[in-house]
């Protein structure tokens, strides 16, 4: 099969775009899932604990 | 720091060094009758130096078994140097091509030392030298202290680091010897970069592995950005130097692409080494290096999220915006130029981010010159990415492109935000790796903080400058529908801008100069351990990480 111009216009056009906009649902989806919200919050604060030592 | 592996690992690091003796060798003598014997001849140096080094020590006891509870942090040390000393080489040669420009006869009659071979040597010793090593150290740094693992071997590490520094010493001493393949930070030849594909898998390996290891159930933002950075540079990397060499003994080789395909893989390339190596792997350092030295967490962690999948999924098509007006199909370029406007989003998300970190911290900034770094680094990605999406509008970019506006903006993108993040987080990192309660000289990073300011805003303002008034010759036209000026009219005029390039560049170089004197110093001659009684300096000074 040649693809061409055309078919590569069409492609972007609607695969393209509805990809695009499925992932950034998943994206907000993820960012705004409640059940994440504690695993976030704990993650935000890891960079200041002083400790320096791997966990066993 | 060789006595800290074990004796196997010495006899694995024998071996693979041994092998890479071989291969240069082995590249020597099938290109013994081209210029290709001579970078066979640095290989096989300096797969001797590692190998010897690895002998003195051979012998050495087995270290303690206690190692295993602390991080292995002797490659990011060696790491830290090697980024000082790539600084100082990449920007010295930048501020020679810079007074090139100014005062063409400064070649002196080398073909070595010609504007085509001494820019090269310059990007490539700025971007991969000093960017790449200050990457591999702090990524190796925040992988162990967010997953609360230690790296999974030795040997990879050690890998990765020296690996990484032969393929950049290989290509700049290719392009004084003449090497190139011609595709702009992609100059390397095929052997280097077969070379760089063994090393960017271990590296990602590394990464991978350590993140299996971790203790924490949730991977930090920062080795998300990590991990976009080594993924996609590998894929950038691989598709872009498809290529044949004439033959095993021949430095050179022709590009699998041909024509405006050419073009396009060379500037998906050439775009996204901006996107994945310039801003998502620096993004991950300032993720974690600022709110470490600011002592406050990230504004909004779900914003570093959203941000962080923008910039991903939308830098990937923004390339196109370098080949307006030429060969490429209309349409790519308008999408190419969609996308760049469309990414101001995202990445201003990040700056605003780091920005507001900052709220309740104003007054560490005014006293502490190392976070200081940082703001002034987030700043400037504000203000570079904005011009990115602005100069990849077709209308503005037919006024821009070619002209020295383009090289302003790299410089706002490269001094502003990428130099100044990685001093900010090499000043943060450098006590804490030697267990120093601080750098060896506060007034020192003062010093360096306003060369680097004072050379990037002579800089960037000469730059944009000479590129407007540059761009608006060469497009005015007199009442017969003739060019009003030659072209070499408009090259007088940029001559005292490019005057001013050369003093900003040497006072961003001198900054490098006076950072890599401090970290030496700290390394060396500052006795303080970290847990030492500090009232005897006052209680005003900055924080490290450790305390």
């Amino acid at each position: 099969m040649d693809i061409g111009h055309d078919t590569l216009v069409a492609l972007a056009k609607s695969w393209g775009l509805f990809y695009l906009i499925a992932l950034s649902i998943g994206v907000l989806a993820y960012t705004f899932w409640p059940g994440n919200r504690k695993r976030f919050a704990r993650a935000k604060l890891i960079v200041l604990d002083k400790e320096d030592r791997p966990w066993r | 720091m060789i006595a800290q592996l074990t004796i196997t690992e010495r006899h694995i690091g024998l071996v693979l060094a041994g092998l890479v003796t071989l291969m240069g060798a082995a590249l020597g003598i099938a290109g013994r009758n081209d210029v290709l014997a001579y970078q066979g001849l640095l290989i096989v140096v300096f797969g001797a130096l590692v190998m010897i080094a690895l002998l003195r020590n051979l012998d050495a006891p087995e270290p303690y078994e206690s190692r295993l509870a602390e991080y292995y942090d002797d490659p990011i040390r060696f790491g830290i140097v090697l980024t000082m000393l790539w600084a100082i080489f990449g920007m010295f040669v930048g501020v020679w091509v810079a007074a090139l420009l100014a005062w063409p006869e400064l070649t002196f009659d080398a073909a070595w030392a010609s504007f085509g071979r001494l820019r090269p040597a310059h990007t490539t010793g700025v971007i991969f030298g000093f960017g790449g090593n200050a990457l591999i150290a702090t990524s190796l740094h925040v992988v162990q202290r967010t997953s609360r693992a230690r790296l999974p071997d030795q040997v990879s590490p050690w890998f990765v680091l020296l690996g990484y520094n032969l393929f950049c010493l290989l290509a700049v001493s290719g392009y004084f010897a003449g090497i190139t393949q011609s595709k702009e930070y992609a100059e390397p030849e095929w052997y280097a970069d077969l070379w760089l594909v063994v090393v960017w898998v271990a590296y990602f390996a590394l990464y991978i592995r350590t993140l299996a290891r971790r203790k924490e159930p949730h991977i930090y933002v920062a080795n998300w950005y990590f991990m976009a950075f080594i993924l996609v540079v590998a894929i950038l990397h691989i598709v872009n130097n498809l290529a044949v060499p004439v033959g095993i003994g021949n430095a050179k080789a022709y590009s699998a692409f041909s024509g405006v395909q050419d073009a396009m893989t060379q500037w998906w390339y050439g775009h996204n080494a901006v996107a994945f190596f310039l801003t998502a792997g620096f993004l991950g350092m300032m993720y974690y290096y600022l709110p470490k030295r600011a002592e406050r967490p990230i504004y909004s962690y779900r914003l570093s999220i959203i941000s962080f999948w923008g910039i991903t999924f939308l830098y990937m098509w923004a390339g196109s915006h370098h080949l307006h007006y030429t060969a490429l199909p209309h349409w790519v370029q308008t999408l190419g130029m969609t996308f760049s406007v469309v990414l101001l989003v995202p990445s201003w998300a990040s700056a605003a981010n780091a920005l507001l970190t900052l709220n309740g911290a104003w007054h560490k900034v005014r006293d502490d010159a190392t976070l200081r770094f940082m703001m002034v680094a987030a700043v400037f990605y504000g203000l570079s990415t904005f011009e990115g999406s602005f100069l990849a509008i077709r209308a503005v970019n037919s006024l821009s492109h070619y002209t020295d506006w383009t090289v302003g903006h790299v410089h706002a993108g490269a001094l502003g935000w990428v130099a100044m993040i990685t001093f900010g987080a090499l000043y943060t990192l450098t006590p804490a790796m030697w267990k120093r309660a601080r750098m060896y000289s506060n007034t020192l990073v003062e010093v360096h903080f306003w060369c680097a300011v004072i050379g990037t805003l002579i800089y960037v303002f000469a730059m944009w400058n000479s590129g407007i008034i540059q761009g608006l010759m060469w497009r005015t036209y007199n009442e017969s529908g003739m060019l009003t000026y030659s072209f070499i009219e408009s090259l007088v005029a940029m001559h005292p801008y490019y005057i001013a390039r050369t003093v900003g560049g040497f006072f961003f170089l001198i900054g490098a100069v006076v950072g890599t004197y401090n970290i030496f110093m700290t390394i060396r001659h500052e006795p303080l351990p970290l847990r030492q009684r500090t009232d005897a300096f006052g209680g005003d000074r900055p924080l490290v990480p450790g305390e």
